[in-house]
């Protein structure tokens, strides 16, 4: 796995071999750039986890931007947290062990890292994969994240707030690249905005609503006083992300 | 009186064939409400410390056995029980220092960090149906012999006793911590298989112990 200068790796802990190696394949698919590395099993390849596999992958994984770990069940963590107890402290302190969900986590943290956002901010693409207000959950705000609004909330007429309808003129649609920038965008200001209905700050919800060229977005907020982020996330759609 | 260096490589020694020999023992109680590996893990761990023990320079301390024990099982043993009892004999060795012998206090301090090694590792407290129900009635027990005047082989004497009677009463538990937890009630009746790895190992402490005092 090559190394990439600046920006954040992500490791992928998981009892089986397999599971950590396809989530790299997977999460690759999205971010193909970015320092996706595999620590699954154990040193002779059964179901476990590795202090050695770990401590290695964080290494592998780290060009001095941080690493995000990810882990699969409890004691791929108590592994984790073992081998961060022995990295050297500069390496520790850009470390960040993240209880998000292992495939969704894993692939909005790799997503993230490919557009070259910062640690705390991969942090945070992962932690918003989680939905229905898992705790611990936060946004860029630090409040709760809210539940992930149904397609009920998508329809016309239904909130107070600015509202526009925007088309997307991308090519390839909105993909891993354009939905990672607007949801950094939609994260930088404080009122909730939607885009058809689904919370523009979590990178999953985004990109699953799976937005092909020419499509109609409906970019909404309940919050009166979110009209410039309405405004700049509706002109970034419109302005084909640079892309166009 | 104290507990040297002799002790601690006999005790070392006592624990890998203990595991070994509960080894089943210990794979049946895991795979009841677990995951299965403990018994094997914990026994290639022990089996790879081992040969370490010849490894050990000349005037090597109780600490250094227990580091050097520590630094193996973390990155043999790859179930939970790895970094759990990596960082119990961690924070043991810490407790131990450097002295070369170690009394009955010392082996009460010595119990207690291991114990709170695991407490801040696996974050599990009394009643979780875990290693801890095992380690804390230990810890009193042996805190409670050392206040008292034991020498270092009655403080773990009481301990590996309370520990025993603390794995014991696991069974009626319902897991609130690990692979276990996800059985819920199911948990019941089982007895937690690190609670008796746990009290296998203390009992091991003790009975090298009394070997080496002639007690």
């Amino acid at each position: 796995m090559p190394e990439v200068s600046g920006r954040v790796g992500v490791v992928f802990v998981s009892h089986s071999s397999k599971i950590a190696a396809g989530l790299v394949e997977l999460a690759a698919q999205m971010a193909p750039s970015a320092a996706l590395v595999a620590a699954g099993g154990t040193d002779d390849d059964r179901i476990g986890t590795s202090f050695d596999r770990v401590m290695s992958a964080i290494d592998e994984a780290d060009s001095g931007a941080g690493v995000v770990v990810l882990c699969d069940l409890g004691s791929a963590i108590l592994t984790a947290e073992t081998a961060l107890d022995f990295l050297d402290d500069e390496l520790r302190s850009r470390v960040r062990i993240v209880d998000a969900p292992l495939v969704e986590g894993g692939v909005a943290a790799a997503v993230a890292a490919e557009s070259g956002e910062d640690l705390e901010s991969v942090v945070r693409a992962a932690l918003s994969s989680a939905s229905g207000g898992a705790p611990g959950v936060v946004n860029g705000a630090g409040e709760p994240q809210a539940t992930l609004p149904g397609p009920a909330d998508a329809g016309p007429g239904t909130s107070a707030g600015p509202v526009r309808t925007v088309t997307l003129v991308n090519d390839d649609g909105l993909h891993a690249r354009p939905a990672a920038v607007l949801v950094k965008l939609a994260s930088s200001f404080d009122q909730k905005v939607t885009v058809n209905g689904t919370d523009a700050r979590s990178l999953l919800a985004i990109m699953s609503l799976g937005l092909t060229k020419g499509a109609s977005l409906r970019i909404a907020s309940d919050d009166p006083a979110a009209g410039d982020a309405v405004a700049a996330i509706a002109d970034l759609v419109e302005s084909g992300f640079g892309e166009v | 009186m104290g507990l040297d260096i002799t002790w601690a490589v006999d005790w070392v020694r006592r624990s890998a064939e203990v595991v070994a020999e509960h080894r089943v023992e210990l794979i049946r109680l895991d795979r009841d409400i677990g995951d299965g590996d403990h018994g094997e893990n914990l026994d290639r761990g022990f089996e790879a410390v081992i040969p370490k023990l010849d490894d050990l320079a000349a005037g090597s301390t109780p600490g250094d056995v227990l580091k050097m024990v520590a630094m193996t099982l973390i990155s043999t043993v790859g179930g939970a029980a790895g970094p759990l009892y990596g960082t119990a004999y961690l924070k043991a060795a810490a407790a131990a220092g450097s002295d070369a012998s170690l009394d009955g206090p010392a082996v009460a301090r010595v119990l207690e960090a291991a114990r709170d090694g695991i407490v801040a590792r696996g974050k599990a407290e009394v009643g979780d149906k875990t290693m801890i129900d095992a380690w804390s009635p230990a810890v009193e027990a042996a805190a409670a012999a050392a206040e008292a005047g034991a020498d270092a082989t009655a403080v773990l004497a009481a301990a590996a006793s309370a520990a025993a009677s603390g794995a014991e009463a696991t069974e009626p538990l319902v897991a609130r911590k690990g692979r276990a937890s996800y059985l819920g009630e199911r948990s019941v009746g089982h007895r937690d298989p690190g609670a008796q790895s746990s009290a296998l190992l203390l009992q091991a402490a003790a009975d090298a112990a009394s070997e080496s005092t002639g007690a």
